[in-house]
């Protein structure tokens, strides 16, 4: 096993370092954040930005895939967007199932006049 | 890597097709669809919750100490797990086989850490009276609605479904890494640099779980303190 020039893993410690103190930074800001009263749905858009930065940041950096050759990341990245979007085609059902299961809650329930046998 | 070589001149262009379109190995190839098909494992668990908490009353129960604090120092456990294991894949390409075997068995330690961490954490919650399918009794009265709504035993499935599955990605690549220490005089750098792969993988889920699960869960009021 001769050392291999383009097996040679591209990225000094110095850029690993920093990637590490941008993605701490990060996390700090989403445990500040969890304190401050901001509505649920702006909360949770920038919770996920913030989470898709640090994702890309770890995939990009740590799993080299920056530097791997572009038809891998573009075998491997588009297939697993599309499909994790597709998911959220469910997603509007919870609000439906949210007022089916709690509508009985405002209306009590009619059957209280019915005659015991 | 004489035949791969060579394989790289049949290999005319991104999408000419060959022997090596990627230009990985096929075990790391193999990692990276095996990473793709656990993502969209985790990406089913985390809609299925994100469903779950949309149509209920969903409790907020997650206290600074322990919960936060212990779920940060966790994240962080897992972020330097994963700078150590980008050093030992980096040792392991200059061939320093003995740098590369320090730096994984330092990321297991962090992997360990987390571990240990979070069972004490589960400690706290299980002690409290937290289960899969039964929340404790102060919390059903502190987030019952005013209109009389209870919140929702799902609470702790999906924890435990959740936390848990990552726990056991934690576990089993403690054991991969530990393998991967043992024997790395004898593998490939490609070997190392597989399992860092899984590694980063599991740190990575973590960055959705600790925002969706913790910190979306506060109790920033302090209700149940009260």
């Amino acid at each position: 096993m001769s050392a291999h020039a383009d097996e040679h893993f591209a990225g000094s410690n110095k850029l690993f370092i920093s990637i590490w103190i941008w993605l701490l930074v990060l996390t700090g800001i989403e445990v500040f954040l969890a304190y401050k009263p901001i509505p649920i749905h702006f909360m949770l858009t920038i919770l996920m930005g913030l989470s898709i930065i640090k994702a890309a940041l770890i995939i990009a950096y740590f799993m080299h895939l920056k530097f791997e050759r572009l038809s891998l990341v573009l075998t491997v990245v588009p297939m697993l967007v599309t499909c994790i979007c597709l998911l959220f085609v469910f997603f509007p059902d919870s609000f439906r199932s949210a007022g089916l299961r709690y509508k009985f809650k405002e209306q009590p329930p009619v059957q209280t006049e019915t005659p015991e046998p | 890597m004489s035949t791969e070589a060579r394989a790289e001149t049949f290999t005319a262009a991104d999408w000419g097709g060959g022997v090596l379109p990627y230009r990985v190995g096929h075990r790391k190839l193999g990692m990276w669809l095996f990473i793709v098909s656990d993502s969209l494992t985790f990406s089913a668990l985390l809609m299925g919750y994100a469903y779950l908490r949309a149509s209920n009353n969903w409790p907020t129960p997650f206290p600074f100490y322990p919960s936060i604090v212990f779920s940060t120092v966790m994240t962080f456990c897992l972020l330097s797990s994963s700078l150590t294991m980008v050093f030992g894949v980096s040792a392991s390409s200059r061939g320093d086989k003995a740098g590369a075997r320090k730096w994984i068995l330092a990321t297991i330690f962090f992997g360990v850490s987390f571990i240990v961490l979070h069972l004490i954490e589960w400690n706290h919650l299980i002690s409290e009276g937290l289960r899969p399918f039964f929340l404790p009794e102060h919390w059903v009265k502190v987030f019952t609605t005013p209109d009389g709504i209870p919140p929702t035993p799902l609470f702790g499935a999906t924890f435990f479904t959740i936390t848990g599955l990552h726990m056991f990605h934690v576990a089993s690549g403690a054991v991969y890494l530990g393998v991967i220490a043992a024997r790395v005089k004898k593998l490939k750098h490609e070997d190392v640099e597989i399992s860092g792969l899984y590694w980063h993988f599991v740190d990575l889920v973590w960055m959705f779980v600790f925002p969706l699960i913790y910190i979306l869960s506060v109790d920033v009021g302090g209700h149940l303190a009260k």
